[in-house]
């Protein structure tokens, strides 16, 4: 009994304490009633049905047998899952092989675009060279151009060079990163310039300095550049249609429309299967990488 | 003692003058990667698009001098000319749709709520971004087929009879402009969500001792506050919509007729299906050029209605 008092005793006192400096905004909201609240969550209840319900679907329909997968009313939710669509998506493209490509091309254009970032950033930033403005300028112009207008040349000299339908003609030009580098100067810019002083009393020279002291406080900006080269390239589809022929040379965004190709509308769940495999490690990224991601998305727009 | 105190002042000045040109050639071989690369695979291609604009090509035969026939068709060939209107009306739709649901909803996330539940409303809206738009495409179109598609269903449950979304033209039309705003509207919500959580909260109340609420409040405070992250995204949004090519490209191939067709497929269709390089580069060039140009006016508009604090 007194214990109870006492604590709404005290919930009444905070609560007081928190409604008398803004007396004018419970007020207002207690006006207009409820009506503004209830449409903003109905609102925002609709917009994550509509952005998850896709999903959703797709992996439910997934789990249907390539029979049912038609059957209406739809499923939204798996119930009984059935897994025979999987298993027919490894029957029917080589799925092994489709995400080692991914992997291979993705994983080696991420390490190369870290790489490449974090050395060009770190002259731009911390570095003293002739020209340093006008190269950076040219390096930031090279976002402003579309990949469609360079990849006629593109091709070309891929051909020129005999990688033509290799993967190496998926790496290597994707590996040289404007924006990466962009986000790299800003972080060394962000660093500060007390260790490269204190290492340099110590005797250590350029190299020195940027080896032991600033590449492991980069860390975290190069994993920035990495996944978002992960997230952009697993999911790259135009260059890679242009620049592979063969099947083997496939990225996984390529197999899928391959196999969507192959069964046409007649069996959705095999389909879905294999578009659901595909989005497996982009979910992993999403799920581990999400503020990363989130920060390297919103880093260039808030500049 | 003092052999330290001298210690300094002799080591002093050698070392700087190594050091700067130990540096320059530092930076050198650190740029080295990038500039290069970018040389060979950006600025290059850009002035082989230049010439190559100007010529006939098939690869397999000598390319041939046109002068400015490229161009000059361009403006005939219909396919063309009714792909960059496709492409024009789909960044307008696309981006005023995106914009539009993405600042509601970063708006609406400002309301007093539980955190998870903004965390997690959050991470929806934003989740289609990490998708591939091969992917989503291909589920999409299933989703939006006429016989048994789930759209079509849902439709039929409120009693309208089923559309045929991909093989009308109008709507396949709105089909790929829904798929491409469902999948980038998270974009524009993080730059919008980022803006309007940097407002600092005195700001409104102050607005609302002052007697404006709601719209008046949204329009005359918050909107001229995230004027310059407006600007910035949709400039990064119609950017990105003049390049749109996985949606079409997976949804419909361009069609029913060209309904669907955009500057992008075209580029591609012209390359590497009809093999008429130069025209392609035209067209590129021709996309090059309206990019520019968006940039540009976002430079002037910055300057003009922006309000920077």
């Amino acid at each position: 009994m007194s214990s109870q008092t006492l604590q709404t005793g005290t919930g009444k006192h905070s609560g007081s304490i928190a409604e008398t400096p803004i007396t004018p905004k419970p007020s207002r909201s207690r006006r207009l009633p409820a009506a503004g609240t209830v449409g903003r969550y109905a609102a925002l209840a609709v917009a994550a049905a509509l952005t998850l319900g896709p999903v959703l679907w797709t992996l439910s329909t997934s789990l249907r047998t390539p029979s049912e997968s038609f059957n209406l009313p739809p499923s939204f939710l798996p119930i009984n899952p059935d897994f025979t669509a999987y298993q027919e998506v490894f029957k029917q493209i080589n799925v092994g092989l489709l995400v080692l490509n991914s992997a291979l091309v993705t994983g080696l254009i991420a390490l190369g675009q870290m790489a490449s970032a974090t050395l060009a950033g770190y002259a731009f930033a911390r570095l003293d060279f002739r020209g340093k403005n006008a190269i950076f300028s040219l390096v930031l112009a090279t976002m402003m151009v579309p990949v469609q207008v360079t990849i006629v040349p593109v091709f070309m000299l891929i051909r020129g060079m005999g990688l033509s339908d290799t993967l190496l003609a998926l790496i290597l030009p994707a590996i040289p990163t404007a924006f990466g580098t962009f986000l790299m100067r800003q972080y060394f810019l962000g660093l500060p310039n007390d260790f490269a002083e204190a290492a340099a009393l110590d005797g250590a020279g350029p190299w020195r300095i940027f080896r032991s002291v600033y590449v492991p406080l980069a860390v975290p900006g190069m994993a920035i550049v990495g996944i978002l080269a992960f997230n952009f390239h697993w999911n790259e589809f135009f260059r890679p249609l242009i620049l592979t022929i063969s099947e083997q040379n496939f990225t996984l965004p390529l197999g899928l429309v391959t196999l969507q190709g192959n069964l046409g509308t007649g069996s959705i769940s095999v389909v879905l299967a294999g578009v659901i495999l595909s989005m497996l490690p982009a979910l992993v990224v999403f799920i581990f990488g999400q503020r990363t991601l989130r920060e390297g998305l919103t880093a260039g727009a808030s500049k | 003692m003092t052999t330290t105190s001298a210690a300094p002042r002799q080591t002093v000045k050698p070392p700087a003058v190594r050091r700067s040109f130990v540096e320059r050639w530092l930076a050198r071989i650190f740029l080295a990667p990038t500039v290069l690369g970018m040389a060979l695979f950006t600025f290059l291609p850009i002035i082989a698009s230049l010439v190559l604009a100007f010529f006939r090509w098939d690869i397999i035969s000598a390319p041939q001098f046109v002068g400015f026939a490229n161009f000059a068709s361009l403006a005939q060939d219909p396919t063309v000319r009714v792909s960059f209107l496709n492409t024009i009306g789909f960044v307008v739709v696309a981006v005023i749709l995106q914009l539009g649901i993405a600042l509601g909803l970063a708006s609406m996330l400002q309301a007093r709520m539980p955190s998870w539940l903004r965390v997690f409303l959050r991470s929806t809206f934003f989740f289609p971004l990490v998708l591939s738009a091969a992917s989503v495409s291909i589920f999409m179109r299933y989703m939006f087929n006429e016989q048994f598609g789930v759209v079509n269903w849902l439709l039929s449950l409120v009693g309208i009879p089923a559309v045929p979304w991909l093989t009308s033209p109008a709507a396949s039309a709105a089909v790929v402009v829904l798929v491409y705003v469902w999948q980038n509207f998270g974009f524009s919500f993080l730059l919008f969500l980022g803006a309007l959580t940097n407002i600092p909260k005195e700001l409104h109340e102050a607005a609302n001792l002052d007697g404006a609420t709601g719209w008046k409040q949204f329009s005359n405070v918050t909107l001229p506050l995230i004027s310059p992250t407006v600007l910035v995204a949709s400039v990064m949004a119609i950017i990105s919509a003049l390049q749109v090519f996985d949606q079409p490209y997976v949804l419909t191939n361009g069609g029913p007729g060209d309904s669907t067709r955009t500057a992008v497929m075209v580029i591609f269709e012209s390359a590497f299906q009809q093999l008429e390089f130069g025209k392609a580069s035209a067209i590129g060039l021709v996309l090059t050029v309206l990019i520019l140009a968006v940039t540009a006016l976002q430079f002037r508009l910055s300057r003009r209605f922006v309000f920077y604090q």
